[in-house]
């Protein structure tokens, strides 16, 4: 039987309480006991960024950190800045640039993209790439990626 | 994969936290940034884990005297924004850029970093270039030891059973101190192949062995050729699966040579 504990957190501005095992990570509770299944469990060592979500404001990887460490903590994900807008932009600009393919990295890659976004200045290619290092897209080569977060950032050449 | 079986405890207070930990199959979570992929590949199965998160008084810089203090659960991220580290801990700054990626640094700590002691980590290596001080905590007492005894071999350190590393202490960098911090990767933000932190005249090189490696008798005030025979003669890189000892070694003789401008002018 699973050690499992009480937590109660914020995801998408809903406080949800549940009982869960000591080592499901954020993102399995998040797909699994939540449904929200837009954050994807990929490599799970913190190399491919697919779940990558918001916790307190800030950008971390979903598989490396515990559901039970997100306890009274304020959770982001995909579904929740898509549903308030916040990504339009980038998910516009995503679409127009032909910046993905499977889509599979693409949730975790609008994540660390819009952490871009919100420090609203303006920003060189080489400073995107560096930022999605942390994102692996096996499909598109990445230009159009950094076509499409670069046109959001710098506006359009 | 997915983490075997533990036990989670997130304790208020070190004295707590002390007694949790007097259980020899427990381990400490802080960030867990590295912690929670070994166990997510089940290369480690603890029976519990002591969350210190919830302990007050291990994070922050300050400012004390002739050392910058940075508690042990300090960011990566924290650590990058700060104006105290930029202006004295430079190699610090310098370093942690190179550290994963953002998202990891926005959880990663310098103590589990320190306490970790993997020998391709960026912040240990600064460490021993920059001869800081490890405080180092047990239910009873508090020692002090130098972080180049504390990192004794691979992922093996200097804290006993039930001790944990509180907080590390920097000199502050004076006008006349130089320093680089450089690594070769494949990719931003992978594990380095060979990095280099160096100091005045402490080079310390990063991925080259089971700790961070000084390298000495390497003098600034002397001539590059020199500095290079020393290294070719006393690094042994140890190789790893994509890069032999001899190209680890010419590696870090690159990287001596481009840091040799920044740290004699």
């Amino acid at each position: 039987m699973d050690h499992a504990y009480d937590i109660t957190l914020t995801v998408n501005g809903t406080t949800v309480s549940r009982r869960v095992p000591a080592r499901q990570h954020l993102v399995d509770f998040l797909r699994e006991d939540l449904e929200l299944t837009g954050s994807h469990a990929g490599c799970e060592h913190g190399v491919c960024g697919a779940c990558t979500v918001r916790v307190n404001g800030e950008i971390v990887r979903g598989c490396l950190m515990l559901a039970v460490q997100a306890n009274g903590c304020r959770v982001e994900t995909i579904e929740g800045l898509s549903d308030s807008k916040e990504l339009s932009k980038l998910q516009t600009a995503f679409h127009e640039h032909n910046a993905l393919q499977c889509g599979f990295c693409t949730p975790g890659m609008l994540m660390a993209a819009q952490d871009l976004v919100l420090k609203n200045k303006k920003i060189s290619r080489e400073e995107i790439r560096t930022q999605l290092s942390g994102n692996f897209c096996r499909c598109t080569g990445y230009q159009a990626i950094v076509d499409a977060i670069e046109e959001v950032i710098n506006g359009k050449g | 994969m997915k983490a075997a079986e533990f036990a989670y405890a997130k304790p208020a207070s070190l004295l707590v936290a002390f007694e949790l930990l007097a259980n020899s199959n427990a381990k400490v979570l802080a960030g867990g940034q590295s912690l929670i992929p070994s166990l997510n590949m089940r290369l480690s199965s603890p029976e519990l884990l002591v969350d210190i998160t919830g302990i007050p008084g291990l994070a922050g810089i300050s400012s004390q005297g002739p050392c910058i203090r940075i508690g042990a659960l300090t960011t990566h991220a924290q650590i990058e924004k700060s104006e105290l580290v930029k202006k004295h801990v430079p190699l610090l700054a310098q370093a942690v850029p190179h550290i994963a990626h953002a998202a990891i640094r926005n959880r990663g700590t310098i103590g589990g970093s320190l306490a970790l002691a993997d020998p391709a980590a960026e912040f240990p290596a600064c460490a021993v270039a920059l001869e800081s001080v490890f405080i180092l905590k047990s239910k009873t007492s508090e020692r002090r030891v130098k972080a180049q005894q504390f990192f004794k071999g691979l992922f093996e350190t200097g804290l006993k059973p039930g001790e944990l590393l509180v907080a590390a202490e920097f000199p502050v960098a004076t006008t006349s101190d130089r320093c680089v911090f450089l690594e070769l990767t494949r990719r931003h933000g992978d594990y380095a192949i060979i990095g280099l932190a160096a100091h005045n005249s402490r080079f310390v090189f990063l991925g080259a062995g089971a700790t961070p490696i000084l390298i000495p008798g390497i003098s600034i005030q002397g001539p590059l050729a020199k500095a290079k025979a020393v290294l070719s003669k006393t690094l042994k890189p140890s190789p790893d699966l994509y890069n032999t000892s001899a190209t680890k070694l010419h590696l870090a003789g690159v990287l001596l040579e481009r840091a040799w401008t920044t740290l004699t002018t």
